[in-house]
């Protein structure tokens, strides 16, 4: 699983909101316990309490602080796939309905008389760069400074998570009232696109433009999507105001205001689907401002081809689910009637049909994320509450067994330990030259896989011995009592072009032995008792023997090769100064490291 | 040498065992010991602890008592007398120039302290400046006379304000000694016998060791370490925890490949290509070899019209599914590849048999590195296979497990994963933390991952996993992972760690 115990990196988008301002529309004051359990209970995560002084204080030092506002935020973590929930008004309109507060609303999308609907016109030049484009309008929308932050941060949210960083859907909103229709989204050569951007005081043209941001801290990480591209992506208005270059920046012309009542809404894309989503939750959530709340007017997009379509879709999609189904897939036993009114709470309208075999939902614009019955059945789940579930121990009857590599290596490893060894654990990644330079070999002789996008040297390749991380391992411990004897049992990793993949893991073992002397003969002991532990004899026919070798990790004339089962399994030997050297260690060393797969 | 002059270690023992004979059953303290036979007392303490040594022939117990002794300024003045009553010796009749009174040893602290004291006064206007004459005709050296008595071991009978006052001069000085408390032991003589070390061949043989006294074993020192290898902590709590699945019946998978297509790692997990952790920031890409060649055709056409048009009941993500990004090489994300890949072996038998499976090994993020976040870190997965699983078995499972870890207060939040639906996160209350903290992750995988793969509509798959370090690091009570995973462990913690028993 992605995002396993350990967090690594949550996918969660966190949305900050002020508790006056959620406690004020949710109708009622909590405490944060309460907060904290009713985020629970909803799959949302009440992440931190804090102010904008305490983040800028911590970020930056308290003195830079001192002019921040303190009033009282929390941080909600959002599961990656509700986009519903990335805003103050989508959050209490989703907590209200779970609480059964308020019935969810109904969107509507509003024809207006032919003549007065915004066109938007893409032309054929767009293909190459970004093919899409969706357009809405928000119709007599009042806002305040909270609701026009609340409108901002979300367009960011959406552009960080569903939007991916701009690159598959890009949003750009205009006040109205400042341009005239019909509009043209259309592509071209960057010199030839000249206005003033977003906050800008004077004109550039677009290769100006991406200088100019080659710096901007935020909008740096756009750049790449269009730059190299021969054409640029731009909208026009009929009397040739740019509304935006997608997905830079909009023109400053267009720029709404809390003052502004009508606003233009575009979304360019190279993914029609993410753009159509992306729209309808926009709309959705802060049609609620607008004089006929929950109402959006459509816009007519014309593709090149002549194709029409009038956006937003706001589409209600109707699913049939059987409360069987529900009721086995969640290990409960509840009424139709009773499943229908839980997912009605999750802004699933439902109801009972079919003399009761059926439950009809209705999907709404804003739940994308519901796209099979697994959908409907955990939001049923998630509203009869988690932690109300009976637990029960699945009948499902199987004998174990262990991988037999793994078996012999556990095995092993105990009596390695029993030996006098102390196992070590080191990293499957490292650098070239790791396993090349400081053992005395060139690169292009190891079978080693490359790392394509390592960000540091520690993850180049993965490493085809054992030996260079027991050897770090040492150098790391120097300060320890001699004599220091260390194994490790573990894959590496080598190119081999049988496998699906290109590679495979090999598992191997190393052992090694540092002192004030070399101790060969303690290594070939510990290769002795291994042998014995594994029921090979000393012998030419059938059991293993060991022959002089040559092998730049060791010293001449101090390193043998291992033949076992027919084969060469490994080598073992006293290690060359230089190796001993470059992995800054300064007494005399022995090492063993063999395959151990052949004895399975 | 006479008895009486032995210093040294058993006749002095001796002298003390004699006297503390004559002392009789009360016994006797070892100060007045050394005093009556005139030793420090520090060779004393010497010959109680060698008899102590012996075992039982006295008993010794330890005291502490605060002296009053003399500061080396406090004994001179006992020998010489005050500074002030030097100074006043030291002035004729015909009286001394301030000047030169100010030139003798106890000059400037003596003139102070006789002039307060009125011993003697002072003539300015006198012929060749100012001089100094005696104001009295005798003087009776109290200071003097007090430290005597603190010599004489009767500091007590001094009144409190006179100690302070010698104290705050730095004449006398508190100070605490331990002393013992010596009484007869079960095994007194008054002589001491050579005791042997240890048992010799030499004694069992000849039958000596019945005759003999052994020197009495030091219990509170430790042992001698054996000297042994030593397993890695982090090892060992995987050693258990396989032992946990095996006990619950999971069969291990073969997770020896931590090369994987993304088409395993990603696609058949129905995670969309666009999908973030498809990044170049979360995920290791391969140069060499870059791209998987072999895939089961069928199955992967049937994850593409999943992924771009839906089906079995979905409507799919309708996007452009490309092969070249599945074809792509990773080091895999996440152990539920390997789960993908025995899913669908499990779907391809002719018939579906149950099957329960779980694997701990390595996997790869290419992220952000600090004191809890490696590139690499082990997973842990459990997977059940089965008709008619339920979201109450997944957590009745999960609940047996966590048992077996020691975790029984468990709690499940609603969660989001590409792949399962429902998900929840599991959580456990936290007893030194004193909150509930994520302990794993869980869910039923999507039917868009396993029908594409074959298995009957009516199995169920319910998985769950953890990371193997954070319980590590939690039982061992490591903060660094460094110092637990790679080369930069710390050895002496590997040697001196103790069994790994999860549930006590």
């Amino acid at each position: 699983m992605r995002s396993v115990a350990v967090a690594q990196l949550s996918d969660m988008p966190t949305v900050s909101v002020k508790r006056e301002l959620l406690f004020q529309a949710l109708g009622r004051r909590y405490t944060d316990e309460e907060v904290d359990e009713l985020c629970f209970e909803f799959g949302l995560e009440l992440d931190e309490i804090t102010s904008e002084k305490d983040i800028i204080s911590k970020e930056q030092g308290d003195g830079k602080a001192e002019s921040a506002s303190d009033i009282i935020l929390y941080k909600i973590d959002v599961p990656a796939n509700r986009y519903d929930l990335l805003c103050l008004e989508g959050l209490v309109r989703g907590l209200q309905v779970f609480k059964e507060r308020i019935k969810a609303p109904r969107y509507k999308r509003i024809m207006p008389a032919n003549s007065d609907v915004q066109r938007l016109i893409i032309t054929e030049e767009t293909a190459q760069v970004r093919p899409h484009a969706v357009a809405a309008v928000l119709r007599n929308i009042t806002f305040s400074k909270d609701r026009y932050d609340s409108f901002i941060d979300l367009q960011e949210k959406l552009h960080q998570n569903i939007c991916r960083k701009r690159a598959l859907v890009a949003i750009g909103t205009h006040d109205l009232d400042t341009i005239s229709g019909p509009f043209t989204y259309t592509a071209r050569p960057p010199s030839e696109i000249r206005f003033k951007p977003l906050n800008q005081s004077k004109e550039y043209t677009a290769s100006e433009i991406m200088d100019l941001y080659r710096t901007d801290s935020q909008l740096k990480h756009y750049l790449h999507i269009i730059e190299n591209k021969p054409l640029y992506p731009v909208i026009y208005d009929s009397n040739g105001v740019v509304l935006s270059m997608p997905p830079i920046i909009n023109g400053d012309h267009t720029k709404i205001s809390l003052n502004t009542r009508n606003v233009f809404v575009e979304c360019t894309a190279t993914d029609i689907t993410k753009a159509k989503i992306v729209l309808d939750i926009l709309v959705t959530m802060f049609s609620e401002y607008c004089e006929k709340q929950f109402t959006v007017e459509a816009a007519e997009v014309t593709y090149h081809n002549g194709k029409t379509c009038i956006y937003p879709e706001l589409a209600y999609r109707r699913e049939k689910v059987k409360p069987d189904l529900m009721n086995k897939k969640i290990g409960i036993s509840e009424t139709p009637s009773s499943l229908a009114k839980l997912l009605t709470r999750m802004c699933l309208k439902s109801h009972v049909t079919g003399n009761g075999n059926s439950i009809e939902i209705e999907i709404p614009p804003t739940r994308a994320d519901i796209i099979h019955a697994c959908d409907i059945i955990e939001d049923a789940a998630i509203a009869y509450g988690y932690n109300n579930i009976q637990m029960t121990i699945p009948k499902t009857y199987t004998i174990a067994n262990q991988f037999p590599l793994n078996k012999l290596t556990e095995l092993l490893r105990q009596d390695l330990a029993a030996a006098g060894f102390t196992e070590a654990l080191t990293f499957a990644l490292c650098s070239q030259e790791d396993i090349a330079d400081k053992l005395g070999v060139d690169i292009s002789s190891t079978k080693a896989v490359h790392i394509a996008n390592p960000k540091t040297a520690e993850f180049q390749v993965a490493r085809t011995s054992l030996l260079p991380g027991l050897l770090k391992t040492i150098a790391a411990n120097r300060k320890m009592p001699l004599p220091l004897k260390l194994f490790e049992i573990s894959d590496i990793v080598v190119k081999d072009s049988t496998k699906d993949v290109g590679a495979r893991n090999q598992r191997n073992l190393c052992a090694i032995y540092y002192n004030k002397n070399p101790g060969f003969e303690v290594i070939h002991g510990l290769l002795d008792r291994v042998m014995q532990l594994l029921a090979v004899p000393p012998s030419k026919e059938s059991g293993y023997l060991i022959k002089a070798a040559d092998d730049s990790a060791f010293f001449p004339g101090r390193c043998a090769e291992i033949l076992a089962k027919g084969q060469s399994i490994g080598k073992l030997g006293v290690l060359h100064p230089d190796v001993i050297t470059k992995f800054e260690l300064t007494m005399p060393c022995s090492a063993l490291e063999i395959n151990i797969e052949p004895f399975l | 040498m006479s008895p009486a002059m032995a210093t040294d270690g058993p006749a002095l023992a001796e002298r003390l065992l004699q006297q503390l004979e004559r002392a009789g059953g009360g016994g006797l303290g070892s100060l007045e010991a050394a005093a009556a036979l005139g030793l420090e007392h520090q060779q004393l303490v010497g010959a109680v602890k060698s008899l102590q040594a012996l075992g039982e022939v006295i008993e010794a117990e330890q005291r502490s008592s605060k002296r009053w002794e003399l500061t080396p300024e406090g004994k001179e003045i006992v020998q010489e007398g005050s500074h002030e009553a030097r100074v006043f010796d030291s002035i004729p009749a015909e009286g001394l120039p301030q000047s030169e009174l100010m030139k003798l040893p106890s000059g400037k602290v003596g003139f102070s302290k006789a002039m307060s004291n009125k011993w003697v006064r002072l003539d300015k206007n006198a012929d060749g400046g100012p001089r100094i004459f005696r104001a009295v005709e005798s003087v009776r050296d109290a200071v003097r006379e007090k430290l005597q008595l603190v010599q004489q071991g009767e500091a007590e009978s001094l009144e409190e304000k006179d100690r302070n006052e010698l104290k705050k001069r730095k004449l006398l000085m508190e100070v605490i000694i331990k002393t013992y408390w010596i009484r007869k032991g079960s095994a007194f003589s008054t002589t001491v016998t050579k005791q042997e070390t240890d048992l010799t061949p030499e004694m069992l043989a000849s039958g000596s060791w019945r005759d003999l006294k052994f020197k009495a074993y030091n219990f509170e020192a430790l042992g001698i370490m054996p000297e042994s290898g030593h397993l890695h902590p982090l090892l060992k709590v995987r050693t258990q925890f396989r032992q946990i699945f095996l006990e619950m019946g999971f069969t291990e998978m073969p997770a020896n490949n931590f090369i994987e297509s993304s088409f395993w790692n990603f696609d058949a997990l129905f995670q969309p290509q666009q999908h973030p952790a498809r990044d170049q920031h979360d995920t290791f890409f391969l140069q060499d070899p870059a791209e998987a060649t072999d895939f089961p055709m069928d199955y992967l056409k049937r994850v593409k019209k999943i992924h771009s048009q839906g089906g079995y009941g979905s409507q799919g993500y309708k996007y452009d599914w490309k092969l070249e990004e599945a074809r792509k090489n990773i080091l895999r994300t996440h152990t539920t590849a390997v789960s993908a890949r025995m899913l669908y072996r499990l779907a391809q038998q002719e018939k579906f048999t149950p099957a329960k499976y779980f694997s701990i090994d390595r996997v790869f993020r290419n992220e952000t590195l600090d004191a809890t976040h490696l590139a690499e870190f082990h997973q842990i997965e459990g997977v059940v296979a089965d008709y008619g699983l339920t979201l109450g078995d997944l957590m009745g499972t999960l609940r047996e497990f966590f048992t077996k870890l020691g975790i029984s207060q468990l709690r499940f939040k609603p969660a989001y994963n590409p792949y399962t639906e429902p998900s929840m996160e599991v959580f456990s209350y936290h007893q030194g933390l004193q909150k509930w903290v994520e302990v794993g992750n869980s869910g039923i995988f999507r039917p868009e991952m396993l029908l594409p793969m074959g298995l009957p509509e009516g199995v169920s798959v319910i998985a769950w996993g953890l990371s193997l370090e954070r319980p590590t690091m939690i039982k061992y009570g490591i903060n660094n992972i460094r110092e637990l995973v790679g080369h930069k462990v710390n050895l002496q913690m590997v040697y001196d760690g103790p069994l790994c028993r999860l549930d006590v």
